[in-house]
Formats: structure tokens, sequence, C-alpha cells
């Protein structure tokens, strides 16, 4: 009978050993040569890539750049999605207009939602420029401002992908039986108190599942940034997975730019290690 | 824990979070429902905003105050960009690409599911176990080694270059599977007494009963592959190769500041997302949490 089972598994794991295990391998094996892009050749020469990695500054802003696209986008996104959940599954006939408005713009394209975020935030003719002029006096370029431009590419990855966010934790909040908050009311908690010590803990799963998701997404940040800065300016969001695009289709270093394809593996790796081992012991209480 | 499904999710048949009380007026939640229409404005402006923008002429655009309504209503824009960008020529690579991409992908990992889940074979459990590692791996760590492969295969620029590495979705096999263990051991069973073939069976037992699943599985695939950035703004350099979100990020140099056409091309590509979406709300939402790990 394996004779049927393998002609069932064979399309696929023919095309996953070729387009995935393959790469996978060569671009460690890449990341120990120094090659060009395209043109084949090249010479193995060991650790120097990782050496020249580490103390490569361009590298090491790219990572801090990343970091910092994290800081401001991981949490925010999943506060605001809890919220946006919390605020619609009390809802009765307006719930589902509600919920597409939040959740429609994580349908969109990558680049419709950077078309549509110059246009609005364009320093002369955006309609947003109103609040800037109101608060700052004066319309603020801020894609191409340096203090700017990060916080404003997080602002508009929150806008876009915070409908995600939020369609899990309406599916968690959901999963919570009324009982609970049946059995709290007659304790006479407040509001408050419910979400505190039902709502929270009970949505804790949900909560360690949004942010682990969350943090390997932006960590692999490229596509916003590119098209809203374009690492710009001064080179001041120019972020890793940009900084190995730069390396490989500008400079046409294929093993230079392999290993950085390596190190984003090892960060990310690492970094939802950490969290999960950080998250599983967060919520249990 | 338990989850609510995707079904009741949106249908609202799910348990209420609901803690109003009867008799008095609830201030606090009349407050609390002002404030999330108020929000679900904001949220929605933006594209209300490409829409407006997208159906005034060129000069009104820039007006200021803002017009809030686009009087005089034109469609000049939108006849621009279609006959003067290359957007006919972008929808059609995406069509043609998703397509392929959302057929191939739906196909293949069922069939590699149902092996996984009713079959034993030799490796079985290192093909399983190596999909799981897999998804450690991010896929934008590869492109290089990717692409210098679509090089040698001589498919940079071709709908081939776009659509292979976008053949492996992994975790469409292990939602499949998990719906494949979920039907009763004894169909199969009979089935095999019955005389049928494994490809019979999957066919004409597995898929009936997974139909649901499956329609989730392919619009969800279709949208990301509709959606996808990287990979084809890797791979395609020349225009007439480009799919829609690769694409339209050309008119902004082409057309300059002339933002009822961009806004037009933003309309106009994100529209078939947004309209399925709306055509099948259910099966998306279903789709999304299962990918995500939640069942659905």
């Amino acid at each position: 009978m394996w004779r049927d089972a393998l002609l069932l598994i064979t399309p696929f794991t023919l095309l996953y050993l070729i387009f995935f295990i393959f790469p996978t391998f060569r671009v460690f094996q890449l990341s120990f040569m120094d090659v060009p892009l395209i043109g084949g050749g090249g010479e193995y020469i060991g650790f120097e890539n990782y050496r020249e990695l580490m103390s490569d500054s361009r590298f090491w802003s790219s990572v801090r750049h990343t970091f910092y696209f994290v800081l401001l986008t991981v949490i925010p996104n999943t506060a605001i999605g809890l919220l946006f959940a919390l605020m619609v599954v009390r809802l009765n006939r307006l719930k589902s207009i509600v919920l597409a408005a939040f959740f429609i713009p994580f349908m969109l394209p990558v680049s419709v939602v950077t078309l549509i975020w110059q246009w609005l935030l364009d320093p002369t003719f955006g309609i947003l420029q109103n609040v800037f002029t109101f608060f700052t006096g004066q319309p603020v370029a801020v894609f191409g401002d340096p203090n700017w431009a990060m916080p404003s590419v997080a602002f508009v990855t929150v806008w876009w992908t915070v409908g995600f966010n939020m369609l899990l934790f309406i599916a968690g909040l959901q999963g919570i039986g009324k009982d609970y908050y049946e059995a709290a009311s007659l304790d006479g908690a407040t509001g408050f108190q419910i979400f505190r010590f039902v709502t929270w803990p009970l949505l804790w799963p949900v909560t360690a599942l949004v942010l682990t998701l969350q943090l390997i997404a932006q960590l692999k940040i490229f596509d916003q940034v590119y098209l809203l800065t374009g690492g710009g300016p001064f080179n001041s969001t120019i972020v890793t997975l940009q900084y190995m695009y730069n390396e490989a289709f500008q400079n046409f270093n294929g093993g230079y730019s392999s290993a950085i394809g390596v190190a984003l593996f090892v960060i990310i790796l690492i970094a939802s290690l950490i969290q999960i081992r950080f998250l599983r012991t967060g919520g249990a209480r | 824990m338990s989850q609510a499904t995707a079904q009741e999710v949106l249908r609202g048949t799910a348990p209420q979070v609901d803690t109003r009380r009867r008799g008095r007026p609830n201030v606090p939640g009349i407050v609390g429902t002002i404030f999330t229409l108020i929000m679900a404005a904001v949220w929605i402006f933006p594209l209300y905003w490409a829409v407006v923008t997208s159906l005034k002429r060129e000069n009104d655009v820039l007006a200021n105050p803002p017009n809030w309504l686009p009087i005089p209503l034109t469609f000049n824009a939108y006849s621009a960009v279609l006959t003067e960008s290359g957007l006919l020529r972008w929808y059609w690579n995406s069509v043609l690409t998703g397509v392929i991409i959302t057929f191939v992908v739906v196909l293949l990992c069922m069939m590699c599911a149902y092996a996984i889940s009713q079959l034993s074979f030799p490796g079985k459990n290192l093909l399983f176990w190596t999909l799981l590692a897999g998804f450690m791996i991010p896929g934008q760590a590869l492109t290089v080694p990717q692409f210098i492969l679509m090089n040698d295969l001589n498919a940079v620029n071709t709908y081939a270059g776009i659509i292979l590495p976008q053949l492996i979705a992994p975790a469409v096999i292990i939602i499949y599977k998990q719906f494949f263990d979920a039907v009763p051991g004894e169909l199969h069973d009979a089935a095999v007494i019955d005389g049928a073939g494994e490809g019979r069976i999957l066919f004409n037992i597995f898929l009936p009963i997974n139909w649901g699943i499956t329609w989730a599985l392919a619009i969800v695939t279709f949208i990301g592959a509709w959606n996808a950035f990287f990979w084809p703004f890797i791979i395609t350099s020349s225009e007439s190769m480009m799919t829609i979100p690769v694409g339209i990020t050309q008119v902004n140099d082409a057309f300059g500041v002339q933002y009822a056409r961009t806004m037009a091309v933003a309309v106009l590509a994100g529209l078939p997302v947004v309209v399925a979406y709306l055509a099948f709300q259910n099966r998306v939402t279903e789709g999304i949490m299962a990918t995500a790990g939640l069942k659905g």
C-alpha cells in the first residue's frame, strides 16, 4: 500500500525539497562563500562573512532599526487588537459592520496601504497634515523626517494589521463561558474587576499566541518600510531584511547577503524562544 | 480553553459577553457604543478618502479646504489608469498566478495531508516533522538561494518564477491533516473493503466531507497570493510580468503627484480582495483562524 501513499505525497514533497529544503541548506553554504548573486563561481572563505558581519556597523544599525520597529508595533498592535475585540463583542446589530470596518484594511495588499497613506500624509496636500498643523503649527513630512519616519510606518502597520489580532481576540473572548461573568457580577465585581480577574487570565493563551505571531511577523519587517521610506531618510529606517536585499540585489554580494539571511533566521529563532519561555510563565497565575 | 468557531464569531451566535443590567438606562454602555462607532469611522476613513479622491477631478483633489464629497463626480481617473498604465496586464498576471497557486496548493497539500493522516509509508514521521520544523525558517531568509535557483532555471521574470516558491504551504497540510484525522476511521476502512483506491477515497469521501475548510483554505490562499509582495517584487523586474502589488508601486513614478489617479489605482488593486472578503466573510475568518493555529 506504500505505492498509493508515495503517489500522493510525491508532488508536494518534490516541490518542498527543491524550493524550500534545498535553499535552506544552500543559504548556509553560500554564507561561507564569497560569491556573486549571479554568474556562479565563488570560493569558500570560512567564517569570513560572519566575522565581517559582527563588525559591520550598518548590519547592527539595521538590527537596531528592526527592534525599534518591533518595540513600536508588537505591544500596541496587540493592545489595540484586544481593545477593538472588547468593543466589538458587546455589540449586537452593529457588530458585523464595525467588525468589517476594523478588519478590511488587513485584506489589502501592502502597496495599496502605502499608496493611501502616502496620500493621507502628503506633506503639502495630505488631509492628515491638518492634524500636524493643529498640534505643531506646521505640516510634517513624516516619512522624510528621521524622528517621525519609523513611528509613522509603525502607525500605518497597526492600522493595516490590527484587524487580524482583533479576530483572534474575538474568538478567544467568545470562548469564555458566560457562567464566569454571571458568577463575577453576582459577587458584585465591577466592570474593570471582571476584566482583570476573569477575562484577562482566561484570555491569556490567545494573548500569548497573538504576541508570538506579532513578534515573528514584525522581525521580518521589510515591505512597508521599503515602500514608505526606502530606508531613508539618511538610512535611518534600513531594517535587517532590507540590508540583506540591498547587499544581494544592489551590491550583488550573494555570500554576504546569505550570511545576513542566516543572522536574521537566528535572531528570529532566539527572540521567539525567549518570548515563548517568558509567555509560558506570564499567564498562569 | 474552548474556542468559539469562526462561524459563531461572525454570526454572533457564540456566547455573548453581556454585562448589561435591565431596567435603567445603561449610560456607560451607550457611551461605549458611541466611542466604538467613532473609532470604526476613524479606522475606515483612509479607505473612504481614497475612494472619494479617486472620484474627483485632478484639480479638485488639491482644493483647500478639502471637499469631503466627490463633487463634481468623475471617473476620469479610472479611465486614465485603465488605458495609460499597465494595470490591466498586472491584473491578468495576478489573476493567473493567483488561480494557479490556489489550485495547486490546495490539491497537492490535500493529497499530502491525506497520506499523512490515513496511510502508512516509510519516512512519514520524518516528512511530518520536517514540515513542522520548516515553520521555524523565515522564507525571506532564503531569498538569495531561491533567486539563484530561479536564475539557473531561467525563471526570472516568468510566471513559473512567481508561482513556484509560493506553492510551499505546509500550514495547509497541517490544517488538512487535523480535519482528516477527525473523520471516523470506519469510513476509510469500509471504503477499502469495498475495493476503492486511495485516490477515490480522498476525492469521493474525504473531500466532500471537508468542502467547508477546502473553500476557506482556497480563499485565504488566493488572497495571500493576490497580496504577496516580497517574492514577486524580487523575481520580477520587467513591468509586463509584475503582479498587482508590485506593479502599482510603479505608477507613482509614472503619474507623479496625480493623486486621483494614484487612488484609482489603489482602489482597483484592493477591490478584488475586499469583495472576496465581504462575499465570503465566514470562510475568510475560518481560514485565517485555522492558519493562525485556532481551529475554525
